[in-house]
């Protein structure tokens, strides 16, 4: 067994003359909270994909608890759960019926009533699935991806389209699994989903890790500068970056006597470093 | 979260139980299947209505008599309306349903759990047969008592039903999953599977009696199941002077045989052959 849960070195995928996956390597360890950002169309789904299984690849190594996912047998997709990122359910059956089926697949299953309350489905246990609303859809998704019990849990973009208190709860859902011990894959466009949950982060942009580390090392290595904001005698509105803001205060202070008007000092967030990142930054 | 994620490690996977069998979950996977059938009113209705109502339309144009038989239009209107009502249940159901599970990737996900494939292809076969046996009771009920259809009287003829049923059902069904990985997306199903059935049902004698068609269109129709499930009912459940209306003059059971057993080999090793998981987008 290799040291990491999942290991990916030099993965490359193309679809024709697409190229959505570019050199990408990954190493998650067993046990860990891992998330994957990047803008719309770098690469994440598809490499949720190949390390399903779902998906071939055109070159590279991936080892995902010690197999290949392309080869994988029965009894490695019983230790894999997956929530894909277009999903779609049997439309007349109704939650119970479809989490209860299937858990028969696995050879130890969490009980599906205990993973319907999970998610927040009591509710909608008898009703039909084809009456749930998206964000309920969502959530059965995610039940259908826990309920054999999985060791890996990849997980794309799994709460889209969840309100304010559903993400929580799956929030705490996750933090339960890991506190289990389950190894955590989760793609995501909420930074402070990321930042809340994940124990590191790779940042993918155009098929390639632009970043890696925990949220804090990111904002650290990649965020060192401060914006300062202040107002002119006349009222005009200005604002500097700066890795010296200390030194920037001082100035002004020297500049106005007394207060600063309308003096403010942010340090970028998760979300501005992620942006810079991946070359989406809007300039100041 | 800034715990060490290192010191976490899974007791659970030492003593992990077998998988589940491809019985257990075959059996599951139809319960599943008939339970999300019968669910869509709509569908159930027309898919049996469907040779009812023909059988309905052609026994009021055709009413005479055919000469030296004893036999009416309408009685031989009922054995080939169940055979193709047999091959809609099998053949066209599958056809569409499995290409637009694969296009609304209900494959994929199912891909994605550890149910043994087979599981899946058992489940469509108890399917087939629960609404195969439904489309026979309701067909049989209705020519029984308005269309005059005698069932059969004697033992050794519901056995001869009952292989033609199995085996014809079998083919179609195989036929039906093999036909499924065609259609490149699920909206184009139903045109795919249906032109072609609608076309197999004129040259297979289901609305024309067979002595009428060009040789050639019989040929054709000769070298697919229905022809052969037709022929094999009528000998079920038409008197034997009836078969003076076949081609060859006689039910040629030996033959129906010969042709619904190489449909189900032959169509196994073709399912084996084209079935695609993935659809096409999926690469
Ligand atoms: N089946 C496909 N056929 C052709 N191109 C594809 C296919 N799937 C993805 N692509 C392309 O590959 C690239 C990466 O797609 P992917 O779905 O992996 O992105 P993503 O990071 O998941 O994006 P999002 O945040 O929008 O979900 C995109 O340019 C996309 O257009
Ligand atoms: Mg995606």
């Amino acid at each position: 067994m290799t040291a990491h849960a999942v290991e990916v070195r030099g993965l490359h995928k193309r679809y024709g003359d697409v190229t959505a996956v570019d050199g990408l390597d990954l190493g998650i360890r067993y046990g860990e909270v891992f998330g994957l950002l990047g803008p719309n169309g770098a690469g994440k789904s598809t490499t949720v994909e190949i390390l399903q299984g779902h998906r071939s690849r055109d070159d590279g190594e991936v080892a995902v608890l010690g197999a290949d996912p392309a080869t994988a047998d029965r009894a490695w997709h019983a230790r894999v759960g997956i929530v894909w990122q277009d999903e779609s359910a049997p439309a007349e059956l109704t939650v119970r019926e479809t989490v209860t089926h299937f858990a028969r697949y696995y050879p130890k299953p969490r009980d599906p009533d205990a993973v319907i309350a999970l998610v927040g489905l009591e509710a909608k246990a008898k009703a039909r699935i084809k009456s749930l609303s998206g964000g309920q859809r969502r959530r059965l998704d995610v039940a259908l991806g826990v309920i054999g019990g999985p060791e890996l849990l990849l997980l794309d973009e799994p709460t889209t389209g969840f309100d304010p208190g559903a993400r929580r709860q799956f929030w705490e859902l996750i933090r339960m699994l890991a506190a289990e011990g389950t190894t955590i894959v989760l793609t995501t466009h909420y930074l402070e989903e990321a930042e809340a949950l994940a124990d590191r982060l790779a940042v993918i942009a155009a098929g390639k890790v632009v970043a890696e580390g925990n949220p804090a090392q990111l904002r650290a290595e990649y965020g060192t500068y401060a914006t300062v904001e202040w107002q002119e005698a006349d009222g005009a509105p200005r604002s500097e970056r700066t890795r010296t803001p200390t030194r920037t205060v001082a100035e002004l202070t020297g500049r106005f006597d007394g207060e600063i008007p309308g003096l403010r000092i942010t340090r970028p967030t998760l979300e501005d470093v992620y942006l810079r990142l991946t070359g989406q930054e809007v300039a100041p | 979260m800034t715990t060490d994620p290192g010191t976490k490690t899974r007791t659970a996977s030492a003593e992990t139980p077998p998988l589940p069998g491809v019985w257990t979950i075959g059996l599951q996977r139809g319960g599943v299947e008939i339970k999300q059938f019968f669910r869509q009113r709509d569908q159930v209705i027309f898919t049996f209505a469907f040779p009812i109502v023909f059988l309905a339309l052609f026994a009021s144009i055709f009413r005479d008599n055919l000469e030296g038989t004893g036999i009416t239009a309408s009685q031989l209107y009922v054995p080939t309306m169940l055979a193709s009502g047999l091959m809609s249940v099998s053949f066209q159901s599958l056809g569409i349903s499995i290409a637009v599970e694969r296009d609304e990737k209900v494959l994929r996900r199912l891909r994605g759990t550890p149910m043994p494939p087979a599981a899946y292809f058992l489940g469509k076969i108890w399917l087939v047969l629960a609404t195969g046996v439904a489309e026979a009771v309701i067909l049989l009920a209705v020519g029984s008592t308005l269309f005059d259809v005698d069932l059969p009287a004697t033992a050794g003829k519901w056995l001869t039903f009952v292989w033609i049923f199995v085996l014809g059902l079998t083919g179609c069904a195989l036929l039906g999953i093999a036909v499924s990985s065609l259609p490149t997306s699920g909206k184009s199903a139903s045109s795919v599977v249906i032109l072609p059935f609608l076309l197999l049902q004129f040259m297979s004698g289901v609305y024309i009696p067979t002595k009428e068609l060009p040789d050639w269109m019989l040929s054709v129709g000769s070298l697919f199941p229905l022809k052969w499930m037709c022929q094999g009912l009528r000998g079920v459940f038409l008197p034997e002077s009836a078969a003076s209306l076949e081609h060859a003059g006689a039910w040629e059971y030996d033959r129906i045989a010969l042709v619904l057993g190489a449909w189900v080999i032959g169509g196994l090793v073709l399912c084996l052959l084209t079935f695609r998981w993935k659809s096409k987008q999926d690469g």
